[in-house]
């Protein structure tokens, strides 16, 4: 199974393994991940799963939506790198992803 | 954790429920962890019962809250089909259902609120529904479709979310609200307005400023409503969503302070010290309006779990939230952030014709108190940050397409 290492803002680090097709969002509720709070249960809604990609896996997770990205415009720590973990979908070509999370999600 | 010692018991395992008993672990509870519930389930997502799940588009497994394996991974207890009957705050227990008693160290109260029943003649029909737990859902499922219709009794959320789904499954919808608008306590005019328009643009009847006098039926069904001015309309099969009343017999009777929700604090502390309360059956402050509320949502319920979990665990209280709010009928995503009481204006931003504005509701000094967003992501996300901020802003500069809201926020 593809690997994903999550990276809380104190830099603790939570590395799972996560299935095919289960959002990187889903993986960190699963496995009770500090820092990712997903109040809308992965509707891109709220903008509640904020992470921050690593220059290198920018081009395999893709770059935001449209819905997503003006969501993501106003989080207030927003990078050019972020994205909202309830879309970036797990895949074997994600295996070995790094997020980092911001200090908060609000 | 010693089995032995009195743990930390949560009554009822619904959204508040459930993200407690996660937080507890996160903040680093060592103590055990009871989830009672009395639903047969593990705690799962409410709202796509209205919508997704009503559509059957979503599955079982993807409306669980945490994966079954979850529970045992964080040795967190779950008591489900269990019903806490009685809190003895003397004896420091709870009372089940089957008689037996469950000590507690810490209680949280997380048991929701139930929908409001009418007291109308007709109302115990078996075809006369109300929607809160999945079983409803189910039961409503049953009644939709092709050549069904099913008439709403309550234009809230709820109701108009029914709606849509009745739409999408082939089947007729007919609402009645007593109020003269849709969303009457939840949305401003304009908000309401539009809505109403897309229901009806897509064939849903909605009937405003309109009682409903008695259910009629036979052979234990309802087959039609009669309405106070006389009218009568025929359905299939009738949806009560006229609101739900927080669940706090128990509290009351244990003598905490309630009525109209559990009281708690920031800390969602109740009048007990070891006693907390959290989501829907709750009244808590809401700083940045100097009042006292009761919120019916998921953000809320999270919150709260988390104000609960925080202070348990000795950790620094969750930074104040700004309350928000999202729906989803037919392709329209609404998002609703702040509270717009004792509002002076509403500023219109964007076109309601492209289906995609926002509207502002200011106070007597221009700060936003709410925003409220259809198919606006950036709007509804910039209006939060203005609501967190209690900005002033001109209503001309949020009325003009042409200027950034990200440069009014900065
Ligand atoms: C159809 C529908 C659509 C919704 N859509 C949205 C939406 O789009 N966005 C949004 O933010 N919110 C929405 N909500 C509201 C949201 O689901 C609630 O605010 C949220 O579930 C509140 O969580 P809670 O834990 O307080 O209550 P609940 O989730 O209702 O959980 C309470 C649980 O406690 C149990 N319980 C009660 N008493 C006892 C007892 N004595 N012993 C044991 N167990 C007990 C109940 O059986 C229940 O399982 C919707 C609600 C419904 C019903």
């Amino acid at each position: 199974m593809p690997r994903v290492t999550y990276v809380e803002y104190n830099g603790r680090e939570h590395g799972i393994e996560l299935e095919a097709g289960l959002s990187v969002m889903q993986g960190a509720i699963e496995n009770n991940i500090p820092g990712i709070d997903a109040d809308c249960g992965g509707e891109c809604a709220c903008a509640t799963c904020h992470v921050f990609v690593p220059e290198e896996w920018l081009a395999k997770t893709g770059t935001p939506g449209e819905q997503e990205a003006s969501m993501l415009g106003f989080a207030a720590t927003a990078q050019p790198n972020s994205r909202l973990a309830c879309q970036i979908t797990m895949s074997e070509a994600l295996d070995g992803l790094v997020v980092h999370m911001p200090e908060a999600q609000h | 954790m010693d089995p032995a010692e009195p743990g930390l018991v949560i009554i009822g395992a619904g959204h508040a429920g459930g993200a407690a008993a996660a937080f507890l672990r996160q903040y680093g509870w060592k103590g055990g962890i009871t989830l009672l519930g009395e639903e047969p389930g593990l705690p799962y997502q409410r709202p796509p019962l209205s919508k997704a799940w009503l559509k059957g588009e979503a599955t079982a497994e993807s409306l669980l809250l945490r994966p079954a394996r979850f529970y045992a991974q964080y040795a967190i207890e779950t008591r489900l089909g269990t019903t806490a009957v009685a809190i003895d705050r003397a004896a420091q227990v709870v009372r089940l259902g089957d008689g037996t008693a469950l000590p507690y160290a810490r209680l949280i109260l997380a048991t929701g609120a139930a929908p409001r029943r009418l007291g109308l003649a007709g109302e115990a029909f078996a075809n006369v529904l109300t929607l809160r737990h999945a079983a409803d859902a189910d039961a409503l499922a049953r009644v939709l479709g092709p050549g069904r219709r099913l008439a709403i009794i309550g234009a809230g959320y709820i109701g108009l979310e029914v709606a849509a789904s009745a739409r999408a499954l082939g089947g007729a919808a007919v609402v009645i609200e007593r109020e003269a608008r849709v969303l009457a306590r939840v949305a401003g005019l304009a908000l309401s307005g539009f809505l109403a328009a897309q229901h009806r643009a897509r064939g849903v009847e909605i009937l405003t400023g309109a009682g409903v006098e008695a259910i009629e039926g036979r052979d234990g069904l309802a087959t039609g409503l009669l309405l106070q001015d006389g009218r009568r309309l025929g359905c299939d099969a009738v949806l009560v969503g006229v609101g739900a009343a927080p669940n706090e017999a128990m509290a009351l009777a244990a003598g905490l302070d309630a009525g109209g929700g559990v009281a708690v604090d920031l800390a969602a502390r109740t009048s007990d010290p070891l006693i907390y309360a959290i989501g829907d059956c709750t009244r808590r402050p809401l700083p940045l309006y100097g009042r006292e509320v009761r919120l019916e949502s998921v953000p809320n319920a999270i919150e709260q779990a988390k104000q609960a979990a925080a202070d348990i665990c000795g950790r620094p209280p969750p930074l104040p939230e700004v309350p928000w709010f999202w729906s989803d009928q037919y392709e329209l995503r609404l998002q609703m952030a702040g509270l717009a009481f004792d509002p002076a204006e509403a500023v219109l931003r964007g076109d309601p014709d492209s289906a995609s504005f926002a509207v502002f509701h200011l106070d007597a000094a221009q700060r936003v108190l709410a925003v409220e967003a259809v198919n606006a992501p950036a709007d509804f996300m910039a209006g939060r940050v203005m609501v967190a901020k209690q900005m002033q802003v001109a209503p001309a500069a949020l009325r003009d397409p042409a200027q950034s809201l990200k440069d009014l926020c900065a």
